[in-house]
């Protein structure tokens, strides 16, 4: 196996390009369970923690670009005024020492459906930037997932970084395991509340073969908000928005519980989230 | 391939590691430094807690060839010399937070790395800081103890350095 370290992405790009099969490397919390194990041999690794400017954030038109390599502490510790529900979702990730290596682009090319990153970044419309030495593309969040583990990545494809809208309103992530740390995730949830629009958006996590949006959801709660009085949500209107989110569900019966606590839990996870959301944008 | 390192302070070279390797696998069986323990590759545990460029790791989970240049401190490293613990060791042995002592390394650099950080946690923020080391045998209560006294002492003393 061959290991490959370039410094600049440049390089990266290259290095993944001539060696097929090649396998990317960022903070090697899922990598490195697989080599250790010996599921995996690949022919290289990428290391790409030697290109120093992956690992930290930037402002462009409004988004915040997250690199490739910045860990889930950095996220908690320097976006969480502008991205809440990302760095909400990030403070439940395993423990402080997966936490301080751990990525949020690891999380997209691992492309679990229960990573805990993609219900924020679905719910706040984030952007991926694919790269290769053809080169790059945006892939929008919701068309990034393909299936279990599968995502729509080219073989010579690396992820530079990751766009997503600064707040623009509330937002809230809840995620249900069996304690408080170190958890895979029975099924997350997330909404981002768009004041300024009046939109609301979700995403859902473990309970279908991919992370996906509630579509009908944000939809119907955008329409029935009440947005100018800032009344509390109406009691129908919560319990509406609970069981579509469940109805754009489609889990499965697993170790970590059967698909109708899922789809329960759901429902209870986005009515709860509403609230809290929406306590916010009325206080504020 | 030859890999460079730095661990507790000193410069150090392992020849003909497989990159695949990872940095506990390094420590223990390269750089003969058995304290970092192997207890489940694969980040559950923390018992292979590792500084890493002064941050905590599972270093089951960092490939060798990561490590290259960077700078690694491990339990062996804490204390201040051969025959001195370090104020978090002390409070350890103190406390009878160590009953097998298996998860007993990671712990204490978690513990080192809170101590260092906030002198007055609370009990959340100490379960928070430590929740990725599991220990089998103490109940983690003298684990806690450890921990605050650590935390007291060393609060103590920088009032007293700083007075
Ligand atoms: C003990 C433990 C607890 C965990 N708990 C959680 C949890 O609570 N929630 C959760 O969501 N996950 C959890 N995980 C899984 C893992 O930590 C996350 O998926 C993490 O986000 C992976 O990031 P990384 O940088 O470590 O990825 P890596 O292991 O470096 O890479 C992950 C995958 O992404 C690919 N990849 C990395 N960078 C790029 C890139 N730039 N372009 C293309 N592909 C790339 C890699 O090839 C690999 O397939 C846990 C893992 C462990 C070991
Ligand atoms: S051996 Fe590394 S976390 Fe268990
Ligand atoms: S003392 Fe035995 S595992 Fe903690």
């Amino acid at each position: 196996m061959e290991f490959l370290r370039p410094a600049t992405w440049r390089e990266a790009l290259e290095a993944q390009a001539n060696h097929p099969g090649a396998v990317p490397i960022a903070g090697g919390t899922d990598v490195m369970v697989e080599l250790n194990f010996g599921r995996n041999r690949p022919p290289a690794l990428v290391d790409l923690t030697a290109v120093d400017e992956l690992a930290e954030w930037s402002t462009v038109d409004g988004e915040i670009r997250i690199g490739a390599t910045m860990s889930y502490t950095k996220i908690i510790a320097e976006l969480a005024e502008e991205l809440p529900g990302l760095a909400m979702a990030a403070r439940t990730v395993g423990s402080p020492q997966i936490r301080n290596r751990g990525t949020a682009v690891g999380n997209l090319g691992a492309a679990s459906p229960a990573g805990d990153s993609h219900p924020p970044l679905l719910a706040t419309g984030a952007t991926v930037e694919a790269d290769s030495v053809r080169g790059s593309r945006d892939i929008r969040i919701e068309e990034f997932y393909l299936g279990v583990k599968r995502k729509a990545l080219e073989p010579d494809e690396l992820i530079r970084a990751i766009r997503v809208p600064a707040k623009r309103g509330p937002q809230q992530f809840s995620k249900i395991g069996t304690r408080n740390a170190m958890v895979i995730a029975v099924c997350s949830f997330g909404i981002a509340l768009n004041t300024l629009d009046r939109t609301v958006g979700t995403g859902i996590g473990s309970a279908a073969p991919t992370p996906r949006h509630a579509g009908d959801a944000e939809e119907f709660l955008a329409g029935n908000l009440p947005w100018d009085d800032r009344d509390p949500v109406p009691d129908g209107v919560a319990r509406r928005f609970g069981e579509l989110v469940a109805d754009a569900a489609v889990p499965i019966d697993d170790v970590r519980g059967p698909a109708r606590y899922r789809t329960h839990a759901l429902s209870v996870m986005a009515r709860r989230t509403l609230g809290w959301a929406w306590e916010e944008y009325r206080c504020a | 391939m030859r890999l460079n390192l730095t661990v507790n302070g000193e410069p150090q070279q392992a020849d003909d590691i497989w990159p695949g390797e990872s940095l506990l696998y390094v420590l223990r069986e390269r750089l003969g430094l058995p304290g970092a323990k192997n207890a489940c590759e694969q980040g559950e545990c923390g018992s292979c807690t590792v500084y890493l460029d002064g941050v905590p790791a599972c270093s089951c989970l960092v490939a060798a060839g990561q490590a290259e240049g960077h700078d690694v401190v491990t339990v062996e490293g804490l204390a201040p010399g051969e025959d001195d613990l370090h104020p978090v060791q002390e409070a350890f042995v103190e406390a009878g937070a160590v009953q097998c002592g298996f998860c007993t390394p990671g712990l204490l650099v978690a513990a080192h790395n809170l101590v260092e950080h906030n002198q007055n946690p609370s009990d959340a923020e100490i379960r928070e800081e430590l929740a990725g080391n599991l220990c089998r045998c103490t109940g983690y209560e003298k684990i806690l103890d450890a921990v605050r006294l650590a935390a007291s002492r060393t609060r103590n003393r920088k009032q007293e350095a700083g007075t």
